[in-house]
């Protein structure tokens, strides 16, 4: 049967999604109208065309995962992208691991979103529903116009050829296979954000219940910018061969300022819900954390910036989505221009309380997405407005952006166990003294330790443990100090928060130790040869041709020892891609808690022996480990029984009471 | 297989980010290349420093660096050697002159402009008058509770 369905799939796929695409403007249209004239029937158009929507959208993407799967090759991104020979994990990323497929899985994920929020958006005043999926559904429309029109995935080939050319061999690794839908999940989530602004906006009203609403989705969204940056990270450390974690790269900045600006949004929305203040400084928050992810897609789409990762860029392409930018940027920016006057603030607290730390901290996350943003695009203003063609580089973004990062660090832990209203800075370090005394005890330790280095090392210590401990404090205080047992029945959220905070210190530690008190060894080793890094001895064993599934290897065969007892045997590869024509290194990593040992092969000699490269890497796990806490504090949160997004949806049944139908 | 190893040797093999046989003998001069050529721009690469690079460019950019080194100048003059003869391109770390005193200043000015629209809404927090009691009206803390209430 295989013959005949197959092409019908791909039709079908591209069916669904010009379909999709009109279900998407009668969702924009319809529910804006029906909210406006108060009209119900028009406003309940939103939900079933959001599901509908979302159908077809995952028809139209199961219809390219399913080329790729069966290596269609009919198809010309399939042709592109793919290999017979690819392992199937490797089919099935490559569906996003290139322009148009990565557009769609974007397209995918939006529409998500927007059914989520029909399905979990019970509990909203229906003129509000209306109003987000409208606004959801409007982004729908932009990206889908953009697909079908400059970045078609269904795009047939008049004569199919034997085989695809392969995806980027860069590209086929497990770290970086899940990558993408994380970052994309983060990005579209703030879509979510954006609409409840918006909605807002048009509704003119911003109260306690929006901050609760809103929260939410701008902590799922957190949370999957976290993991996917996090996987992104890692991925650069062990693939790219000399274990860099972060390079400032354009479009690592275009992940980190939407995640910036989320960590800010996260935290001013709990104010707005508390204490009704910060209103119209939140509603801007959530329309320009969704900018920068338009901004990110921008500048990964148009290359206008060249990096490392950009793959797939045409200048047509980066106009259509410096369109939509200017679109939703604009009229988004407008509408709050016109509107915000009608938010006033209706807490009232001191210059010091919970309030006022919040502030800080939204000007510091702020702020210092703004010193990303500027040293990211100034390469290009310098260009157009000064004709002076000069780089920005990790050097610039270490020296403008740490500062702040020390900053938010050193009052994270007060500022979290300040009370509302009112607050004395005294009262709330009494508590924090030991935290305070234990971080600088530890910092001192290690700098005396240290001789001759830089303070890097012993200040990140210093906050890493101040965090730390002084989210432990927090929880303890919590409890009204009376004891461990009912440290378990705090609430989830107060357990997220700790989490994510410690998550924060232990990060900040790995990052200041790695850049600290890493040590790098390069010397010719010739086989059989033993030879001392850092305390370590290394053997390499043998050197030996290994054919892989759709590479060949040559793999190194390395033994590492310790006190003259074997560690741990090392596999360092150099592989190499015939069809892609590419070459990748895959480092072979000895994982410690404290240290990782980094090892790396390069070229055979004249003289017969091996290039090899070996790094100790100290404290490397604690970047991701801290990662995945600050994601596992997200969750922990957004698992609690206040906040979850689901609990709408079980009493969608019984109307809410007292909400004015305005 | 005969054709993949035919391709195999075609294929230039990459060479690698500072060779072994690039590595200067005394430690404190290559200490010093190492921590000039990380500030270098590899003018073939996309955002890469010559120091981590593998191109062949690079790595003539990092012969060049340890010439001079070599030759007695100071980092300083190392870098304005380099950068009088490829431009200010290959700096990763701009200089603060002429219009890029912008991008140093940005962040600052930023900060000194947000902290004093923070400290002034706070002011007017603290002075504002609580608007129908503290934070919610009461027709609205009985829907929050109301609200509060579907979700548990």
């Amino acid at each position: 049967m295989g013959f005949i369905p197959k092409p019908m799939i791909t039709e079908l796929g591209h069916f669904a999604l010009v379909l999709a695409f009109l279900v998407a403007i009668v969702q924009t249209v319809v529910p804006l109208v029906g909210a406006h004239k108060r009209w119900p029937g028009w406003m309940a158009v939103a939900e079933p065309a959001a599901n509908a929507q979302f159908l077809l959208v995952a028809f139209s993407f199961a219809a390219l995962t399913w080329a790729f799967v069966t290596s269609d090759f009919s198809l010309r991104l399939v042709v592109l992208n793919s290999h017979s020979a690819k392992p199937m994990i490797y089919k099935i990323s490559g569906v996003w691991g290139n322009h148009e497929g990565s557009m769609l899985l974007w397209v995918l994920i939006l529409a998500l979103f927007g059914a989520m929020a029909a399905w979990f958006g019970g509990n909203l005043p229906p003129t509000l529903r209306a109003r987000v999926l409208a606004i959801q559904a409007s982004i729908s429309v932009a990206f889908f116009a953009f697909i079908l029109f400059t970045s078609n995935p269904f795009l047939r080939l008049a004569v199919p050829p034997f085989d695809g050319q392969d995806l980027n061999p860069l590209l086929q690794d497990p770290g970086l296979a899940f990558h993408p839908p994380f970052l994309y999940l983060g990005y579209v989530g703030l879509s979510m954000a954006f609409s409840f602004a918006v909605a807002a906006l048009i509704e003119g009203r911003v109260d306690a219940a929006w901050g609760r609403w809103v929260r939410p989705w701008t902590l799922a969204a957190w949370v999957f910018l976290t993991i996917g940056i996090a996987l992104g990270s890692w991925w650069a450390y062990y693939e790219l061969g000399w274990g860099g974690f972060w390079f400032w790269d354009p479009v690592e900045n275009a992940s980190f300022m939407p995640w910036l600006l989320a960590a800010a949004l996260l935290h001013s929305a709990i104010v707005v819900e508390k204490r009704e203040a910060l209103k119209s400084w939140t509603i801007l928050l959530a329309i320009l954390a969704f900018g920068f992810s338009l901004i990110g897609t921008f500048i990964v789409r148009s290359g206008v910036l060249t990096s490392v990762h950009a793959f797939a860029n045409d200048p047509e392409r980066g106009v259509f989505i410096l369109m939509i930018l200017g679109f939703f940027m604009g009229g988004a920016l407008m509408l709050y221009a016109a509107r915000a006057g009608v938010m006033e603030a209706k807490g009232v607290f001191s210059m010091v309380s919970r309030e006022s730390a919040l502030v800080a901290n939204n000007i510091l996350l702020a702020v210092s997405c703004f010193v990303v943003f500027i040293g990211t695009i100034w390469p290009l203003v310098a260009e157009m407005f000064f004709d002076r063609k000069l780089s920005v580089g990790p050097p610039f973004f270490n020296l403008a952006f740490t500062p702040f990062m020390v900053a938010l660090g050193l009052i994270l832990p007060l500022g979290s166990m300040m009370p509302w209203k009112r607050a004395r800075v005294g009262r709330v370090f009494r508590p924090l003294i030991p935290a305070f005394v234990v971080a600088v005890a530890l910092g001192a330790l290690v700098w005396a330790m240290q001789t001759g280095r830089s303070a890097l090392g012993p200040v990140g210590l210093f906050l890493g443990a101040w965090l730390v401990f002084g989210a432990m404090t927090d929880l303890y205080k919590r409890t009204g100090g009376s004891g461990l047992s009912r440290l378990w029945r705090l609430p989830r959220a107060d357990w997220g928060k700790a989490v994510a905070h410690s998550g924060l210190g232990v990060t900040m530690f790995g990052v200041a130790g790695l850049m600290a008190w890493q040590q790098e060894d390069i010397r010719v080793v010739q086989i059989g040869e033993t030879f001392e890094v850092a305390g370590f001895e290394m053997t390499l064993d043998d050197v030996q041709r290994v054919q892989g599934p759709n590479y060949i290897s040559t793999m190194g065969f390395v033994t590492l020892a310790q006190d003259g007892s074997e560690i741990a045997q090392l596999r360092p590869e150099k592989r190499v891609y015939p069809v892609a024509q590419m070459p990748t290194t895959e480092a072979a990593i000895d994982y410690r808690l404290l240290r990782d040992v980094y090892v790396v092969i390069g070229d055979q000699q004249e003289n017969g022996g091996w290039t090899i490269r070996t790094f100790l890497k100290p404290l490397a796990n604690w970047i991701w480990a801290g990662s995945a806490l600050m994601a596992l504090g997200g969750f922990l949160s957004l698992s609690d029984r206040r906040y979850r997004v689901a609990a709408g949806a079980r009493k969608q049944a019984a109307p809410v009471q007292g909400v004015p139908a305005e | 297989m005969k054709r993949l190893i035919l391709i195999l040797t075609l294929l230039a093999s990459p060479v690698w980010a500072v060779q072994p046989d690039e590595v200067l003998d005394d430690p404190i001069l290559e200490e010093r290349a190492r921590e000039v050529s990380a500030g270098l721009r590899c003018l073939v690469c996309r955002n890469e420093s010559i120091d981590e690079s593998n191109a062949g460019l690079a790595r003539d950019m990092r012969l060049l660096v340890r010439e001079r080194l070599v030759a007695g100048d100071t980092n300083e003059e190392v870098v304005d050697f380099v950068v009088e003869r490829y431009g200010e391109y290959v700096l990763l770390k701009p200089t603060t002159g002429g219009s890029n005193w912008l991008l140093w200043g940005a962040g600052p000015a930023m900060l000194l402009i947000a902290g004093g629209i923070g400290v002034a809404y706070t002011r007017n927090r603290a002075k504002a008058q609580p608007a129908g009691g503290e934070g919610l009206s009461a027709a609205e803390e009985a829907r929050l509770k109301e609200l509060m209430k579907d979700q548990g």
